[in-house]
């Protein structure tokens, strides 16, 4: 079982999914309409890390974090 | 050092503690920058959401850059709300000569607007309205997107 989370102004509550990549995270997102246009441009990280491949294995109990544009200052 | 406060940031105190707590540490230069919320398009001001795992790991990453050049960074920044002409952040650069933080401070604040996991409302009419317009998708986006 992973979490996901959706940060900033996503305004979604997390998830708990049993996958195995972020492939499949993919597939699993992609079905939610008001979710695919963040997807567009959102970095994802995995237990605090920015991540650049969907390939990486996931395993339980991680965290799976989506992030939209930034803008601090 | 990375300083996060609830409501708008305290300037003169803030720059005055940094001031001070590198008065004997040798540096020749300290520049600081600060950003004031300004009134446009109407708005009663500026909030602040930020994620700190990523921005605690995002700034510990430019502190060994600066480490590498013998300066020193120092940041501040607001959560939730900052009214207008109110201050929600400050980052300043300390080293022993100037021109080392005179382009830190551009480099590090540019890459601060371009990738710090931090999300900006505008407060219009008592709504927090994403301000999805000024802000920058982080580099490697859109992984998890229909086109890949």
């Amino acid at each position: 079982m992973v979490r996901v989370e959706f940060l900033g102004p996503i305004q979604k509550p997390s998830l708990e999914l049993e996958i195995q990549n972020l492939n499949e995270l993919a597939a699993v997102l992609q079905e939610d309409a008001e979710l695919s246009e963040w997807l567009k441009n959102c970095a994802v990280a995995v237990n605090d890390t920015l991540v650049s491949s969907l390939e990486a294995p996931l395993k339980d109990g991680d965290k799976i974090s989506l992030l939209p544009p930034v803008c601090g200052g | 050092m990375l300083e996060l406060y609830d409501g708008s940031l305290d300037v003169p105190k803030i720059l005055k503690e940094w001031y001070e707590g590198e008065a004997t540490s040798n540096y020749g230069a300290y520049i600081p920058f600060v950003g004031t919320v300004r009134s446009e398009d109407g708005i009663d001001g500026l909030s602040f959401d930020i994620y700190e795992p990523i921005l605690n790991s995002w700034f510990d990453a430019w502190q060994e850059k600066a480490k590498a050049k013998g300066a020193i960074i120092k940041m501040a920044h607001s959560r939730g709300d900052v009214m207008l002409h109110e201050s929600s952040y400050i980052a300043a650069v300390f080293s022993p000569k100037r021109r080392v933080a005179l382009e830190f401070i551009d480099e590090f604040v540019e890459d601060f607007k371009a990738s710090a996991p931090i999300w900006k409302y505008d407060l219009l009419d008592g709504k927090r309205v994403y301000a999805a317009d000024r802000s920058t998708p982080i580099k490697g986006s859109g992984l998890l997107a229909k086109e890949n």
